[in-house]
């Protein structure tokens, strides 16, 4: 059973105790632990249990690589699943529970996977649940997300602030040891501006742990010293707690900050640093590689060096006796370490015929048993180890001895951490000799000028011993000279299947060595696809620790060299970070800017009901106390027919078009003809793509006779403007013309209704008469004391003006209308409003008749079409076959025989089925409304043959069996001869 | 995240402050080109690995348009210029012969 030590643990304060629970149960560890060590500290070996079998799972690994230790940490609004124990420091009141079981940690109905693993081999989601087809929907999936997955999702909104910053740097550092601190010393030395970022909450990665001398001292007092003259130069700055999780495109590099974890006291929790290196160096370690043998997995099994963590730097014992299990010289270190801390080591158990070198005699010196040739048949316990059976590592298991342990420590050789180097493009190379993929330094990530982008040192270049890793560096180093370790991907090298099939490659996703060899058997060669039908490197941990096993078993399965096979991709982030950090402030009121009109405070102030268009809040309507949303619209509709209403129209797009060339321009823009319109007068106007498709309208006043003023839909102002300069700046780079988006410098409002002249001419200073102002012209001057540019244009088929004045007039001027207009009956309307009455005219809506496939010929507009032009946009698209098609759906007028209201979006059905035995349609509804002016549902649509067909009776089919009849009729609903903005 | 140098400001710029626009030099086709000119302008794009010629905008900057040359293997930018001509800059194309010898010309 593991136990913390009496004395010992260069990390623990054994003066700050810190309790936290582990499923409910109390326990105590100290500052300077992590989640894992205090766990196993507290004699906690079993943690969770698999993802697939549901087998019991303890602790592999002491760093980022450990894929079983995750729990569920807090609770309510800070409930956060799949929390790595071994990188979770410790905090006061932490509250970990274990997950992927039920009822309990200790009994588990699941577990009974284990006992049919035989039909649960590799790919069985795809060949078990094929058919019938219903049932996966209805049987399979739910049995299998109720008992896969790991921990449960948070229900409740993160109530922790998160923030981005940005950093610039010459030379990024990634890891904080002994290779890394050095590279940082040198570069930092020679006037570059350094960012070094290490993981962890501590100095030095593993050489503390693992002895040796830098420079005559110990490596410990090295890291201090380097450590001390960084942080006295300006031109560095050392971020512990953050983890680079990313090297990008052109040196663009993302490092996670752990800030004010569990900190409560305003910092954020997390911080997201987006940095542009010039060049960053990998320091970034390597990754001890577990032994596929049977029973690897076991609680108590654990990597080598590891457990010398444990037992060094948090003074905890992961078992009393203490079997190691290897095939090169690093992990006798751990049997010192395990000796030394008083403990049993029974055996190490190494596959190599011999063990000659400086750390095996060490070992035998001090009297520890060494049995070589030998390997590990299988382990013996469930929910932790009792011991080992040891076999001939040639052989296929044979048990020679069995000897009792409580922990096996294993290590089938190093991994370097490669993801940063190949995360932006840099190649690695095999090392037959080391058994390891390492970066290619000839084939480096490359930047903007095709420049390296990354550079490796230390254990990430596969340099795994003290001297040559500060060697790099030219400072002097010695540990214990290693001899060469023997590749091992399977123990014993001719395992049997019984023996295969408990022999883990991947713990997180439980697949086994049998798993990857049954993949080979059914055709797959190539890695990636492996991967994905296997589950070997998925999940959280992203295959760090099965990643190159897998793969050795998979190029031996197939009879080729394993840098044949190569390796799946490393993406980023290297371990997972928070959805807080990536959000970062933008959530809530921040998530995006607000736009706001100059009237905006004033329709707050009314109880306006928002609606989102585009970055803008626009009132939807204004609900008067008790009144609903539906009666408040149905309220504005019949006031502005009936007496006068007000629409806050400034979010209209409105850009400026001036020069020489600009009717030129303009109708190459428009589909009509915009130059020969004169001063004075307003053109509704339509703008297609050049696919022909219809892209924006609106209306094109002629302000002067080098000037237009062009009215766009309210999100479409600023894409059309760049679409304006696209071809200006790319294609007529020779035109003269210039353009200005004026959208935000004038307040707008729409003055809307029978009464609205009168209300104009109280205000007073311009002649607004039907004489003067005849619709579809515009004239400048003042109204009210307001300079304004008043426009004779309807979107409701009333008489109506729509007046531009300064923005920063907008309010006052918006008020002296609802003064003025109070006699009148006047009332704001919303954008529900104006969306009804424009329907009941007939007017299309841009995003509702069209949706980026409709060409203006399919809305009844060919009129606005200009058949003189020799070209403009969209022009040539609309000669095309498909465009002239006659079977094109058409724009009609939709009315239900009984008066209802159309659900929106649903489809005419005609006879026969297509080819999917969908039923055939016909058309479909674009807008529809309730007409409060005619009291009964109207609606638009697309039809086949539409408007040849008035009169016709279409079925819509809707949800729950219901089926709608609906008329074919003009679009034109209300006030057909256009006597109302006729006065 | 790609950084390019607007032409216009001088200033090498984050991709966050750029839009995209495709690729560049097409020859527009309009009313009576033949359906093959037509349908090569509106859809048949190069889409290379290796060298492209590409269209950005300096959106949240001067709101210019510029043009790019760059590979889209190792994202190595070449060079980028006004959108204001036909043809790529001659010293650009010496400049990419050197790098990337068989690259197959801009056309």
């Amino acid at each position: 059973m593991s136990t913390r030590l009496a004395k010992g643990g260069r990390l623990i304060d054994r003066a700050k105790p810190l309790n936290f629970t582990f499923n409910g149960k109390p326990m105590r560890g100290y500052a300077g632990d992590t989640l894992a060590s205090a766990l196993l500290g507290a004699g906690q070996v079993m943690l969770g249990r698999s993802f697939k079998y549901h087998r019991p799972r303890g602790l592999v690994a002491s760093g980022a690589e450990e894929p079983n230790a995750l729990v569920n940490l807090g609770r309510n609004n800070r409930h956060e699943p799949d929390q790595r124990t071994t990188t979770t420091e410790l905090f006061e009141g932490a509250e970990a529970t274990s997950q992927n079981h039920w009822p309990s940690l200790e009994f588990d109905v699941g577990a009974i996977n284990d006992t049919f693993y035989r039909f649960l081999p590799a790919g069985f989601y795809y060949k078990t649940f094929m058919a019938p087809r219903f049932a996966w929907k209805h049987v399979f999936e739910p049995i299998i997300r109720q008992s896969a997955g790991l921990g449960a999702a948070p229900k409740e909104a993160d109530p922790d602030r998160y923030e981005q910053a940005y950093d610039y740097c010459d030379v990024l550092v990634v890891g904080g040891g002994v290779a890394g601190l050095a590279a940082a010393l040198t570069e930092a030395r020679a006037g570059k501006r350094v960012i070094v970022m290490e993981q962890t909450a501590h100095w030095g990665g593993r050489a503390p742990v693992d002895g040796g001398q830098i420079d005559g001292q110990e490596p410990e007092s090295w890291v201090a010293a380097a450590v001390e003259t960084l942080s006295d130069m300006a031109n560095v700055r050392l971020m512990l707690r953050t983890m680079a999780a990313g090297l990008h495109d052109h040196g663009y590099a993302i490092g996670y900050q752990s800030v004010g974890e569990h900190a409560a006291d305003g910092r954020p929790r997390h911080r997201l640093w987006r940095v542009r290196a010039g060049l960053t160096i990998t320091a970034s370690g390597a990754i001890e590689r577990p032994i596929a043998f049977s029973g690897n997995d076991v609680p108590g099994v654990m990597l080598a060096s590891a457990v010398r963590d444990y037992l060094v730097n948090w003074a905890v014992s992961p078992g009393d006796r203490v079997v190691v299990v290897t095939n090169n010289d690093d992990a006798y270190r751990t049997a010192l370490a395990v000796q030394a801390a008083g403990l049993t080591v029974p055996a190490i158990i190494d596959a190599r015929e011999a063990a000659t070198g400086e750390l095996p005699e060490l070992a035998r010196a001090r009297g520890i048993k060494v049995m070589t040739g030998r390997g590990v048949a299988k382990v013996l316990g469930r929910k932790s180890v009792t011991g080992v059976e040891i076999c001939a590592q040639a052989g296929e298991g044979g048990v020679i001895e069995t000897v009792a342990c409580d922990c096996v420590a294993m290590s089938g050789g190093w991994s370097p951490v490669v993801h940063l180097w190949s995360h932006c493009g840099g190649k690695l190379v095999w090392d037959d000799a080391a058994a390891m993929f390492r970066p290619d330094a000839t084939r480096p990530p490359t930047g903007a000028a095709g420049e390296p982008l990354a550079r490796v040192v230390g254990a990430a270049n596969g340099l795994l011993q003290l001297g040559a890793i500060m060697d790099e560096a030219g400072i002097p180093a010695v540990s214990e000279v290693e001899a060469p370790l023997m590749p091992v991907w399977v123990m014993p090298a001719g395992a049997k299947e019984k023996l295969k099939f408990k022999a883990f490659l991947d713990y997180q996703n439980d697949v086994k060595v049998s798993d990857v060899q049954l993949a080979a058997r059914e055709g797959y060669e190539s890695v990636e696809h492996t991967k994905r039908y296997t589950t070997l490197g998925m999940a959280s941990d992203q295959g760090k620790l099965s990643n190159i096993n897998g793969l050795a078993i998979l190029s031996d399965a197939l009879g080729r060299p394993i840098p044949v096979t190569g390796t799946t991709t490393f993406r980023p982030p290297y371990t997972p970070i928070s959805f807080g950090a990536v959000t970062g402030e933008a959530r809530g009121e921040l998530f995006q800017p607000l736009r706001r009109t100059p009237m905006h405070g004033w329709h707050e102030a009314k109880g306006a009901h928002w609606e989102p268009v585009g970055l803008w809040r626009r009132p939807y309507c204004y609900p008067k106390a008790g009144e609903s949303h539906r009666t408040a619209v149905n309220r504005e509709i019949v006031n502005t027919r009936t007496n006068v209403g007000l629409l806050d129209a400034s979010t209209l797009g409105k850009i400026v078009v001036k020069g020489p060339d600009a009717g030129r321009f303009l109708d190459m823009l428009y589909t009509n003809m915009m130059s020969n319109l004169a001063v004075g007068k307003c053109r509704y106007g339509l703008m297609c793509n050049e696919n022909g498709f219809l892209s924006d309208d609106g209306v094109v006043v002629r302000l002067s006779e080098d000037t237009w003023l062009c009215h766009t839909t309210s999100g479409g102002a600023d894409r059309i403007h760049g679409w304006m300069e696209d071809w200006l700046q790319c294609e007529w780079w020779d035109w003269k013309v210039y353009t200005a988006n004026l959208t935000e410098q004038y307040a707008q409002v729409a003055v809307v209704g029978p009464q609205a002249r009168m209300l104009l001419e109280k205000l007073g200073g311009m002649d607004v008469s039907k004489e003067a102002l005849p619709f579809m012209t515009f004239a400048e001057g003042t109204l009210g004391g307001f300079p304004a540019r008043v426009f004779r244009i309807s979107f409701s088929g009333e008489l109506s003006y729509e007046i531009a004045v300064p923005a920063n007039m907008g309010l006052a001027f918006w008020e002296a209308l609802n003064a003025a207009g109070e006699e009148f009956g006047v009332m704001p309307y919303g954008t529900e409003a104006l969306h009804v009455m424009r329907a009941e005219k007939g007017f299309i809506m841009i995003g509702d008749e069209t949706d980026g496939t409709v060409i203006p010929q399919d809305l009844g507009l060919g009129w606005a079409i200009s058949k003189k032009k020799e070209d403009y946009l969209g022009k040539r698209a609309q000669e095309r076959s498909h465009m002239t098609d006659p079977k094109r759906w058409k724009l009609v007028g939709l009315e239900t025989l009984d008066g209802s209201v159309l659900p929106d979006g649903v489809y005419a059905v005609a006879e026969g089925h297509n080819a999917n035995g969908q039923r055939n349609t016909q058309g479909r509804v674009t807008s529809t409304y309730y007409s409060p002016m005619l009291k009964r549902g109207i609606a638009m649509g697309l039809v086949l043959n539409g408007p040849d067909r008035m009169g016709e009776v279409l079925d819509f089919p809707a949800d729950k069996g219901a089926v709608f009849k609906a008329k074919i009729v003009d679009p034109v609903f209300y006030d057909k001869e256009g006597e109302k903005a006729n006065v | 995240m790609l950084t390019l140098t607007c032409p216009y400001c001088g200033v090498t710029v984050e991709e966050t402050e750029l839009a995209p626009g495709g690729e560049a030099h097409l020859k527009r086709f309009g009313p009576g080109a033949s359906d093959e000119d037509f349908e090569g302008y509106l859809f048949a794009r190069k889409n290379p690995k290796g060298v492209h010629f590409e269209r950005w905008r300096h959106a949240y900057g001067c709101g210019k348009w510029f043009l790019a040359a760059r590979c889209t293997a190792t994202l190595e930018v070449f060079g980028t210029y006004p959108a204001q001509t036909t043809e790529p800059p001659a010293e650009l194309i010496v400049k990419i012969n050197e790098k990337r010898p068989n690259w197959g010309g801009w056309k």
